[in-house]
This record gives structure tokens, C-alpha cells and sequence, in this order.
């Protein structure tokens, strides 16, 4: 069976019939919120896209000069950048596929009538409340070589060695790296997921329930069509925000062990800040904004496709 | 609605639901007691993860000797200025937006969506360039200047909902009962709107509180440094050097946003503010 959905992450529109002559009382009081964002949003924004244009650098008495694309150039040949950049990929899709996969699971249990719930309901909100510097801190007490939860875990359950360097291990540091991410994001997800399980219409699945249809297959036909545009909004927006994450990685790893969890965003970080390289990291921040926008339109598209087949 | 579900399944769902309740609170779990556990028990091979004695030395220590409570001030007064300037400077903004349809609402709300896919780098090279000049360098209030900038947006989208949740009516059967446009909004929207305000104010509060990147940036002197700023040197480079200290601190450090979270917890699932926070 086919359903149609609407179009996802369609902007609500204001009540209609509001509509008034003296529209010069409203920018008054826009005016307050409007000139902050203007100077200190949008003009530094379009400002940054076009240092990325340019050879800015930190210090003082630095003349700025326009280089064009000097900047990309250099970026294509960089093989620090290519490697941050694959390692963004893997971070970003990794956290993405899993947290929702994981969040899906979360949010159809705590759909049910079942004991306990209000208990997984507080924990799962929890990270959330957390700053991400703390959640940081607190997976590296769990990531201890020796003393640290997981590698204790594995010893008394038998499973291998207590001394797993997680962190600080070429093989394991991007992995963990990973788990922390997820965790960290359970809660938007889950949240975003289990309103939009409790907006399916119940008779929707009674329907299908007197058809025959056994849990599975009502899950498939009915629940999932009428979830895709929340999923789709979610996985979007989970994929922008970890593509762009910083603060949880820097305070884990900080980018190492050699590199190997370097994001995209600590690279340009540390250009522009530990190097002075203000005029690549920018460069750096515009290729990735082309990068998500292109990524997410071959998404969306393939995703408006599907719902409207 | 009830459409049985076989004991089998049950189980199931019950061995899932456990599952996540180990991956969400054990890490949590293991962050409070290894705050609480004394210096020896900290260096065991095999700690166990109850502590057999209990302590409270990790919480003065964190206090006294990591700078932290200097920290935690600073703190304090960026983000309840941050908080209190961003609700002040978005509330007539937010009524304007559920109010009134100018050209300018669909225009903000547009650019809400679309800041979204920018890295910070491209707006804290610049930002941190404006600062320079204007010698916010490495001072709170150029940091309270950039994070009102920050939660603006949010603030807004926030607040409009809830203008658009008070009856219109209201507002018209005050008109017709003479009163000024600034009477109505004073005597009946403002006093409606006050569960509004508290939940967008707490929300800023701990966004300023929880924030990390635009201070690593902004601040440099370790004397103006915010609490995640300080914890986070307090890991170093090198690798964790005492547990116990670390832990105390960065459970403080939780306690303000856990309780602001536990106060707008039913907002929070009932989905109305999902997507709210940036990982």
C-alpha cells in the first residue's frame, strides 16, 4: 500500500488572516533582535566565506590580499585535510546510521506500556543536559586503560585483556570515538522519533490489525510511511550537526592518537588558531558547507522521491 | 488501541529496554561513584564500582586547588547575563514574529534554517576579528555578546510559539475595553506569557553554561576561564591525571543544566523544543 506524505521539514506558516497595515510597529520591535543578528551573525558570516578567498592571517599589521582560489588549490593537495576529511565521513555517517538505528529502537520501546519506562525516559534525556566537555571527561574515566570501566568489564567477563588502550590506540581510537558520539545524541533523536511514533493515528494500526497484518508487517506499512518525514528532518539535521561537532572530540582525544580522529572542524581549528591560517580554515569552512549542502540534496531527493512513489 | 502482545515479545522488549538502560546510565553510574572514591581506590587495577569508602576530599579538591569555584563565578555571570539579554532583546521580537506577517518573520525564520549548516569556523574567524577591534578579546562581555548572538534564534522560535499559544481574543477583548496597545500587552500578555519566558530564559542559561568552542576561543587568560574551559584543561593533553578531582568537577558541573532539564523535562518530550540543543 502506498501512502503520500508531505514534504519533510516544510517551515510552518504563520495563522493566516494577520495581516495588518501598520507593519512599521512590527520591524520597531524586531529591530532589537534583528541588529545584534545582523552584526554579529550575518555580517561575520559573509565575511567568513570570503576570507576563505583570501591569505588572512592571525598578528598584527598583516595585509589581507585576495588569492581567488589559491586557497582550494592548496586544500586538494593538502594530505592532512583529505585525511580529516575521511575521517569526518566515517564519524558523521557512523553516528548518524547507528544513533538512529539505536534511537528507532529506543523510541518503539518507550512507546510501549511497559515497566521501567519512565526510568529509560529520565536516563535517556540525561546527555543531553550534559555539556559535551563533561561527556568527554566522563567516557575517557570509562576508556581508562586500567582502571576505566570497559576494560574492567572485559576482564571480569573474561573477555581479553584489561589494558586496551582505547583512546590512545591507532585501531580502536576512532570506534570509541564513535560510541561516545552516539551516545551523546541518543536523546535529540529519540525525542524527535517518539513524537512522531505518538502522532501515527491508532486507528491506522487497528485497520491494519483486523487485516491481518502482524506487528512487523503493520510496523512496515503503517508506522514507517507516516515516520519518513520525521526521519528524514532528523537524520539531516543529526548528520549537519555531527559533521560540524568539535568540543567532544577535541576533549577526548584532541584529534589523536596520530591524527586518526582529526574532524574536519578540529583541523580548521587548529589552522586557524594554534597556526594563524585564518584565510584556509575559511576556505576549510566553505568546502565543507558545499560538501553537506550537496550531500543533503542527493538525500532529500532521493528520500522526496521514494515518498511520493 | 491495544493490540496484544504475546509474553515471548514481552521479553524481549524487556532484555532491549535493560540493554539501554546499561548503555545510558552506566557511564553516568561510573562518573558519581568514582567522584566519591578515595584516593586509593582510585589506582586499584580491579576497582570495584561501588565505593567501600565513600569520601568527599574529590569535591574540596576540585574546589581548592583547580581554580574551579573562580570558575564556576565566571561562569555564572555569563551565562545569567547571556540569558537574561537574549530573552529581553527576543521577546518583542518573538511577538512581532507570531503577530504580525512581514516579509522580515519569513526571512529570520529562513535564516534560523540556514545558519544551521555553517561550521563555526566560517562565523568565530571573523567574530573573533570584530572582537579584536572592538577589544573584546578575552573579556566575559564580549563572550555575552557572542553567545545572546548565538541563542538568539532559538530564543525566538521558542517564544513566538508560545505568543501564538495565547488566544488572540484576549488581546482584542482588552482593545475593546479601551486599553493601549502597551496596556494589553503589559496586563495580559506579558502575565501569560511568564512560563514562556522561564523556560526560554532557563533554556539560554544553560546553553550559555554548557557552551565550549566560542570560549576556547575568546578566552585565553586561565584567570577568565568558564567551567567547561577549565575542566577541559584540567584533562591536559597528556591524558587524566587524577580521577577523583576530575569526576567531582565535572559532576558539579552537570548539576545546574540537570536541574534546569529536570524542570522542563515535559517540555522536553512532549517535542516541542526537539533539536533544540547543537551536539
Amino acid at each position: 500500500m502506498a501512502i503520500i506524505t508531505d514534504a519533510p521539514a516544510r517551515p510552518t506558516q504563520a495563522p493566516p488572516g494577520t495581516r495588518r497595515r501598520g507593519n512599521g510597529y512590527a520591524y520597531l520591535l524586531l529591530l532589537p533582535a534583528l541588529l545584534p543578528v545582523v552584526l554579529f551573525s550575518v555580517i561575520p558570516l559573509l565575511n567568513g566565506i570570503y576570507l576563505g578567498f583570501t591569505d588572512s592571517r592571525a598578528g598584527f599589521n598583516q595585509t589581507t590580499h585576495v588569492t581567488g582560489f589559491a586557497n582550494y588549490a592548496k586544500l586538494l593537495h593538502d594530505s592532512l585535510f583529505w585525511s580529516s576529511f575521511k575521517i569526518g565521513l566515517i564519524w558523521a555517517f557512523g553516528v548518524t546510521f547507528i544513533q538512529f538505528f539505536l534511537a528507532l529502537g529506543l523510541a518503539s520501546l518507550l512507546n510501549q506500556p511497559l515497566r521501567m519506562r519512565w526510568l529509560a525516559r529520565t536516563l535517556a534525556l540525561v546527555p543531553w543536559a550534559m555539556p559535551p566537555v563533561i561527556v568527554g571527561i566522563m567516557w575517557r574515566l570509562i576508556y581508562q586503560p586500567d582502571a576505566g570501566l570497559l576494560s574492567n568489564l572485559l576482564y571480569k567477563l573474561g573477555l581479553g585483556e584489561h589494558s586496551v588502550n582505547w583512546l590512545g590506540d591507532l585501531s580502536t581510537a576512532l570506534p570509541a570515538v564513535i560510541v561516545v558520539g552516539v551516545w551523546a545524541g541518543m536523546p535529540q533523536t529519540t525525542v524527535v522519533l517518539l513524537a512522531g511514533l505518538q502522532g501515527v493515528p491508532a486507528e491506522l494500526h487497528e485497520a491494519a490489525a483486523v487485516d491481518g497484518a502482524n506487528a512487523w508487517r503493520r510496523f512496515r506499512s503503517v508506522t514507517l510511511p507516516a515516520l519518513r518525514p520525521v526521519i528524514v528532518a532528523i537524520t539531516s539535521l543529526d548528520f549537519i550537526w555531527n559533521f560540524n561537532s568539535f568540543g567532544l572530540v577535541y576533549v577526548l582525544t584532541d584529534g589523536g592518537p596520530a591524527g586518526k580522529t582529526t574532524l574536519p572542524m578540529l583541523f580548521a581549528y587548529q589552522q586557524a588558531f594554534q597556526y594563524g591560517h585564518f584565510g584556509y580554515a575559511a576556505a576549510l569552512g566553505n568546502a565543507m558547507v558545499l560538501i553537506i549542502v550537496a550531500l543533503l540534496a542527493v538525500y532529500l531527493r532521493r528520500r522526496m522521491r521514494e515518498a511520493t512513489q | 488501541m491495544n493490540t496484544r502482545t504475546r509474553p515471548a515479545v514481552r521479553v524481549l522488549q524487556y532484555l532491549a529496554l535493560a540493554g539501554y538502560l546499561i548503555f545510558l546510565g552506566f557511564p553516568l553510574l561510573w562518573m558519581l561513584t568514582t567522584a566519591f572514591k578515595g584516593p586509593k581506590e582510585l589506582v586499584e587495577l580491579h576497582p570495584s564500582l561501588v565505593p567501600e569508602h565513600p569520601t568527599l576530599d574529590n569535591f574540596v579538591t576540585a574546589f581548592t586547588t583547580q581554580g574551579l569555584a573562580h570558575s564556576a563565578w565566571n561562569s555564572l555571570q555569563v551565562s545569567v547575563a547571556a540569558a537574561v539579554l537574549t530573552v529581553l532583546v527576543s521577546l518583542p521580537a518573538a511577538y512581532a514574529l507570531a503577530r504580525f506577517r512581514t516579509r522580515l518573520g519569513s526571512v529570520a525564520i529562513g535564516w534560523v534554517l540556514v545558519s544551521q549548516l555553517f561550521p563555526f569556523i566560517l562565523l568565530v574567524i571573523p567574530l573573533f576579528l570584530i572582537l579584536k577591534q572592538l577589544s573584546l578579546v578575552n573579556t566575559l562581555p564580549g563572550l555575552v555578546l557572542v553567545y545572546v548572538v548565538w541563542s538568539l534564534p532559538f530564543a525566538l522560535w521558542m517564544l513566538q510559539g508560545f505568543v501564538r499559544s495565547i488566544p488572540r481574543d484576549l488581546e482584542e477583548a482588552a482593545a475593546t475595553d479601551g486599553a493601549s496597545r502597551m496596556q494589553t500587552l503589559i496586563r495580559v500578555v506579558v502575565p501569560l506569557l511568564a512560563p514562556g519566558v522561564v523556560a526560554t530564559t532557563l533554556f539560554s542559561f544553560v546553553s550559555a553554561w554548557n557552551e565550549f568552542f566560542f570560549a576556547l576561543v575568546i578566552l585565553q587568560d586561565p584567570e577568565k576561564s568558564t567551567v567547561p574551559l577549565t575542566l577541559a584543561r584540567f584533562v591536559g593533553i597528556q591524558g587524566v591525571v587524577r580521577l577523583g578531582p576530575l569526576a567531582a568537577g565535572a559532576f558539579l558541573a552537570t548539576l545546574p543544566s540537570l536541574i534546569v532539564f529536570g524542570i522542563l523535562q515535559r517540555r522536553l518530550t512532549s517535542g516541542i523544543m526537539a533539536g533544540a540543543v547543537k551536539g
